[in-house]
């Protein structure tokens, strides 16, 4: 896949959010939720993008679909520079790049119908459809699981996991490309992210989509994902397939929040050795400088402090910034040399 | 009988659109330095029953009946004012957001200090000794410091750990944690819950931890109680749950979650539907409209509730189909599917 060219390309994004005070909204700094990040996305793929909570997942979400715009780096969508496109240039586009958000309650219009819902996307593109939009929007509703009888209910009737669902016929509706879910079933409960989990992974297939979905637990991320990317205070700190993430992790964080993940196993707990991280997570407004994670970091040394390891790749498309990589190769492969030369 | 025993425990809601019965028939017991896990879906009653052991639904709207000893004692017929001395010192309770349970315009410090006065005929100094004693034990760094800071001013798992503080501080007998860890990173959530094992042990207190996450079940609790709609589904060892599960609701549980600890599985198997509505129990077995062998149990399934009966050495299973038949089911289709994972 990485021979072809990446559906959407991400290069140094930076998403700085000023912090004024006083009564002449002086600015006195500012919460550098995104802080240099690139990644590629190529079509068919998923990509996982993890981290806890104000690490930035959600930031790159917007940026990316250009629901905010960056403060520094560029954006590329289809070969199309789309960093500082203006909202009217835009607007065809966001037919090809939909968001599903994480809370199946707010984020439906209480007072629309299903079918209001899930057929407004084709209102306001104006898009004309072969048998109306009532037979469109409940061929999407069937596709997601639903009832074509749902169209005229409201919101409030369905239980969680269907309210999902509604989210995500509605982000179906202009047949997009490229799908940002974020926290897409954190809300839901575990059976019921069980089925929407398959849903996307059904129409992913069936109607040839890409995703990037945003999530805070690991196990869903590594169900869903074919590549995963892990933040740490606005930074990518590695990124790999999802086999070599999983089973030889290289950056110490994205192994200390794996030995945090609590195992479904009464066995296991008894004898299993775990990574233990002193303290939480440093403010997005003072980060540490050099490496972010030096403060938590148990092998952090003098350079950590002082030189911001760059993301390099390892092996075979496997990312890491760190100066002292768990898991690494003994010696650089020569595939691996010549791929970051 | 148990330190703590409870005994076919009903609290049902008189709402306008019809009795809630939020618990119905729940019986159990924990004894001191045991954890019982209490796990189910959300609506399936678990916060409801927490909260009524510590008399929070004394006086209210709830129908209250049936047994809770406590060290002997019958807390539901007791008066709400005896019920409300037993809190710090013989019970107390961890909830899942700590803003909603400490006081915003007093400092962390303040309020240890006066849940410790009630129970401990001491001097504020003394006292105020205590907690910063007890900060410094919950991992909060420079707690000399930190007890005069207010509660915002922690972040979320400082707040936490403070909560666990103020819980911990008169040394109870009997704690109650609802949803401790939800709210929080994996990494803090990690360090929380070695927290709570280490301080348990110590302090040899019954723990009660309730939560929708097996994982963090199956790392703290001896016994596991599985709720559906208001009832006990099935009880038994983390072992008779976890290895040798009877119930298809557990079995679902347990196939609707994506693992970090086995080889991710193509699909994730759902429980189909929907948690059910706690005014309109299907009637019969609770679980049959998403029960794929409710067939199995012709109109019984539909007809009659089953019992709560021991299967073995007190391992309990709420469900029509005989032992046999469970276990084959377990053994020759669940298991394999399971583990393949
Ligand atoms: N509009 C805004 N103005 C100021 N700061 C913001 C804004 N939006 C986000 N932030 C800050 O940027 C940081 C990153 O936020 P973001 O929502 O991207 O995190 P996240 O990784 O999605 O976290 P979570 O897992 O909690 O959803 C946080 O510190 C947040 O407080
Ligand atoms: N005061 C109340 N009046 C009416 N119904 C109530 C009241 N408190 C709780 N309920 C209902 O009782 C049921 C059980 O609620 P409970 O809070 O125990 O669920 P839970 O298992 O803790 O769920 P969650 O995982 O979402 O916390 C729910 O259907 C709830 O709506
Ligand atoms: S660069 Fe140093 S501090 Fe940062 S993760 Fe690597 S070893 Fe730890
Ligand atoms: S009694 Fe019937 S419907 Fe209920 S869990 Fe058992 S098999 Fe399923
Ligand atoms: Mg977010
Ligand atoms: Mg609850």
């Amino acid at each position: 896949m990485s021979e072809n060219e990446p559906l959407l390309s991400v290069q140094n994004m930076e998403k700085h959010f000023p912090v004024t005070k006083g009564l002449f909204k002086r600015q006195v700094g500012a919460v550098k939720a995104v802080d240099g990040i690139s990644f590629e996305v190529f079509k068919g793929e998923t990509l996982g993008l993890v981290g806890e909570s104000g690490c930035g997942k959600s930031t790159t979400g917007r940026l990316v679909t250009r629901l905010l715009e960056p403060t520094a780096g560029k954006i590329v969508f289809e070969g199309e520079d789309i960093s500082h496109m203006s909202q009217g240039r835009l607007r065809p586009l966001r037919r090809d790049m939909q968001m599903i958000f994480q809370d199946p309650y707010s984020s439906l219009n209480p007072r629309h119908t299903v079918g209001a819902i899930v057929g407004a996307p084709f209102r306001i593109q104006g898009v004309k459809t072969e048998n109306g939009v009532k037979k469109a929007v409940q061929d999407i509703l069937e596709l997601v699981g639903l009832s074509p009888e749902h169209y005229n209910r409201y919101p409030h009737e369905f239980s969680g996991g269907q309210r999902q669902r509604i989210g995500i016929a509605r982000t179906l509706a202009l047949k997009p490309k490229l799908i940002i879910a974020d926290e897409p079933v954190s809300a839901l409960d575990v059976s019921i992210q069980a089925q929407v989990v398959n849903l996307l992974e059904d129409l992913q297939k069936e109607l040839d989509l890409t995703y990037v979905v945003i999530a805070h637990d690991l196990s869903v991320v590594r169900h869903i994902s074919d590549r995963v990317a892990v933040m740490y205070l606005g930074k990518i700190v590695e990124i790999a397939d999802r086999k070599r993430l999983y089973s030889a992790p290289m950056h110490p964080y994205t192994n200390a929040l794996m030995s945090a993940v609590p195992v479904p196993d009464p066995k296991v707990r008894r004898d299993r050795e775990r990574i233990r991280l002193k303290g939480d997570v440093p403010s997005p407004l003072n980060p540490p400088p050099a490496c972010r994670f030096h403060t938590r970091c148990w092998k952090a040394q003098e350079i950590c402090k002082k030189v911001e390891p760059p993301l390099a790749e390892m092996v075979g498309g496997h990312q890491v910034a760190c100066h002292f990589p768990e898991n690494a190769p003994e010696v650089p492969t020569a595939e691996s040399a010549a791929k970051t030369g | 009988m148990s330190f703590l025993d409870v005994k076919d425990l009903k609290i049902h809601f008189p709402t306008d659109d019809g009795l809630v019965k939020s618990v119905d028939g729940l019986s159990f017991g924990v004894e001191r330095g045991k954890t019982l896990g209490i796990v189910g879906e959300s609506g399936s009653g678990k916060s409801v029953t927490s909260q009524s052991i510590l008399g929070l639904h004394k006086g209210g709207r709830a129908r209250l009946s049936g047994e809770i000893w406590l060290d002997g004692e019958e807390l539901i017929e007791a008066s709400t004012e005896h019920v409300r001395s037993l809190r710090g010192k013989k019970m107390a309770m961890i909830f899942q957001d700590p803003l909603s349970s400490m006081h915003p315009y007093y400092t962390v410090g303040q309020q240890i200090i006066e849940a410790y006065r009630i129970h401990n005929d001491v001097s504020k100094q003394v006292a105020r000794k205590h907690a910063i004693d007890m900060l410094g034990r919950v991992g909060i760094p420079e707690p000399a410091k930190r007890v005069d800071s207010y509660p915002h001013e922690f972040s979320g798992g400082m707040r936490q750990r403070a909560m666990i503080a103020m819980a911990l501080s008169c040394d109870p007998e009997l704690l109650i944690a609802d949803e401790p860890t939800t709210a929080l990173d994996v990494t803090v959530q990690a360090q929380i819950l070695d927290l709570m094992r280490d301080l348990q042990r110590e302090f040899n207190s019954a723990l009660i931890i309730i939560t929708h996450d097996l994982g963090v079940v199956a790392e703290l609790s001896d016994d596991i109680l599985v709720m559906y709609g208001g009832k006990c589904v099935e009880y038994g060892t983390a072992e008779d749950v976890f290895y040798r599960p009877e119930h298809p609701y557990t079995w679902g549980l347990l196939g609707s979650m994506p693992r970090l600890d086995r080889e991710p599985t193509e699909r994730l198997l759902p429980i189909k539907g929907s948690p059910p509505s706690l005014i309109n129990v299907p009637p019969g077995c609770a679980f049959h409209p998403r029960c794929p062998y409710a067939e199995r149990t012709g109109d019984r399934a539909t007809t009659e509730v089953p019992a709560l009966a021991e299967t073995e050495g007190g391992h309990l299973v709420r469900c029509h189909m005989s032992r046999e038949e469970r276990r084959g089911l377990w053994e020759n289709e669940i298991k394999p599917v399971l583990e393949t994972q």
